[in-house]
């Protein structure tokens, strides 16, 4: 039996107030260590409030492939933008 | 260069003409400055380099801890000691940034492992070579991390997202380490007549092994040119090191050091200075397993590993005992 420990991905929130961001990975043998692990590789420099850690293996991803038809479609609906409409000056900030 | 020789599986450089539409497209999103990510289509050949390369540059994190952890224990004062335990904890972690990033291309940690503890893979020459003195500890971050950031701020623009994420963070953290060693160099050429040899002593042992790091000449190297066409790579080993000798002999000026090169001279046409050829011999000893502390290094590292085993071992025991007792409690 591989003694290899599984593998984690590691999300950092660097200030109150910000989403948690990927960082990068680690192996640990279960989330406890993980999370210590990632202490000390992710933020010895204080780059961090509060860590996530979650298996790799638990992710599911988009796939490459298939980025066409997930993301093109938004092309097409630039009016979701505000700067699509012209608004005269006349009417004031908006 | 902490990955000095890296071979591309290329035997000469395709043009766009001779490859295939897939091979075009994806030579298309490097030419336009796209990062590839780990899952999108990529040549065989880019990945593979790629792994050679970072695996070479994560093994020379990791090795590169064992010369100065010499020091801990025997550094001078409490303070150089927690900054030294510091500095190489660092570099435990650039490694580990590293090995994800080769990861994420399909090699397991343990492969990389197995690469570096049997000897089939390279890491960095300069690693093997002892550390006599403090002062060594001092040329090692000046020079030697002085040549990493060379080497490493071009790479923070490497076509691979991940190793080009990873560069970025270690860049960031890299400046410590230089700055660390010249102000160790700094101390020692303000002291006694002593302390200011032993720091003549280390630049004069240290200087050309610094100089290997940029590796051989490229001269027209298949491998190199591929790997600037995959933008893996950004200058040639030669550039950088013109640039690092550039940078640093007026910094042993300012020290008042002498760099051990006759031929080393201002060449005010060029605006750069002229210097000596390394002795390439020597370089390719080091690197394929014959330098002075080769054995020592891979030896310390196989025995760390070796012994770490129950540690490995037992954690996942314990982490598979509790699992099962959860979902038996969750079961219940």
């Amino acid at each position: 039996m591989s003694s290899e420990w599984p593998l984690w991905e590691v999300f950092i929130r660097g200030q109150h107030g910000l989403n948690h961001r990927h960082v990068g990975s680690l192996h640990a043998p279960d989330a406890e260590m993980a999370i210590r692990n990632a202490r000390d590789v992710y933020t010895r420099r204080k780059e961090g409030v509060s860590i996530w850690v979650v298996r790799s293996s638990e992710i599911t991803a988009s796939s490459p492939s298939e980025k066409g038809p997930l993301f093109d479609p938004a092309d097409s609906k630039i009016y979701r933008h505000p700067s699509f409409f012209d608004i005269p000056d006349e009417a004031g900030h908006m | 260069m902490y990955a000095q020789l890296v071979k591309t599986d290329e035997k000469r450089l395709k043009s766009l003409g001779e490859m295939d539409p897939q091979e075009r497209a994806f030579q298309g999103r490097i030419d336009r400055g796209e990062k590839i990510e780990p899952k999108e289509w990529m040549p065989e050949g880019y990945r593979k380099t790629l792994i050679r390369q970072i695996s070479q540059h994560a093994h020379s994190e990791i090795v590169g801890q064992l010369p100065e952890g010499n020091w801990i224990t025997r550094a001078p004062t409490l303070e150089r000691k927690a900054i030294l335990l510091a500095k190489v904890q660092d570099e435990a972690g650039h490694g580990l940034y590293l090995y994800c990033a080769a990861e994420t291309l399909g090699i397991s940690r343990d492969e990389m492992f197995e690469q570096l503890h049997s000897g089939r893979a390279k890491y960095s020459s300069i690693f093997n070579y002892p550390t006599l003195s403090w002062a060594d500890i001092g040329a090692i971050g000046w020079l030697v991390d002085g040549a990493a950031i060379m080497n490493q701020v071009p790479l923070q623009r490497c076509s691979f997202g991940p190793y080009s994420r990873a560069m970025i963070r270690i860049c960031k953290e890299e400046s410590f380490h230089q700055r660390q060693g010249f102000d160790i160099m700094m101390k020692l050429c303000k002291g006694t007549e002593a302390q200011q040899k032993m720091a003549q002593d280390a630049l004069e042992r240290w200087w050309w092994p610094s100089l290997m790091m940029f590796g051989p000449a490229d001269g027209d190297s298949v491998h190199s040119a591929q790997s600037m066409a995959w933008k893996i790579k950004q200058d040639t080993n030669d550039e950088l090191r013109q640039k690092f000798v550039d940078q640093t002999v007026p910094q042993a000026d300012f020290l008042d050091l002498k760099v051990p090169d006759p031929d080393l001279k201002w060449n005010q046409e060029r605006g750069s200075y002229d210097f000596g050829e390394p002795d390439w011999d020597e370089f390719f000893q080091v690197i394929s397993g014959n330098g002075p502390c080769n054995e020592e290094r891979l030896g310390a590292r196989v025995k760390a590993w070796d012994d770490g085993a129950w540690v490995r071992e037992g954690l996942m025991a314990h982490a598979r005992k509790h699992a099962r007792r959860t979902t038996l409690a969750a079961a219940e």
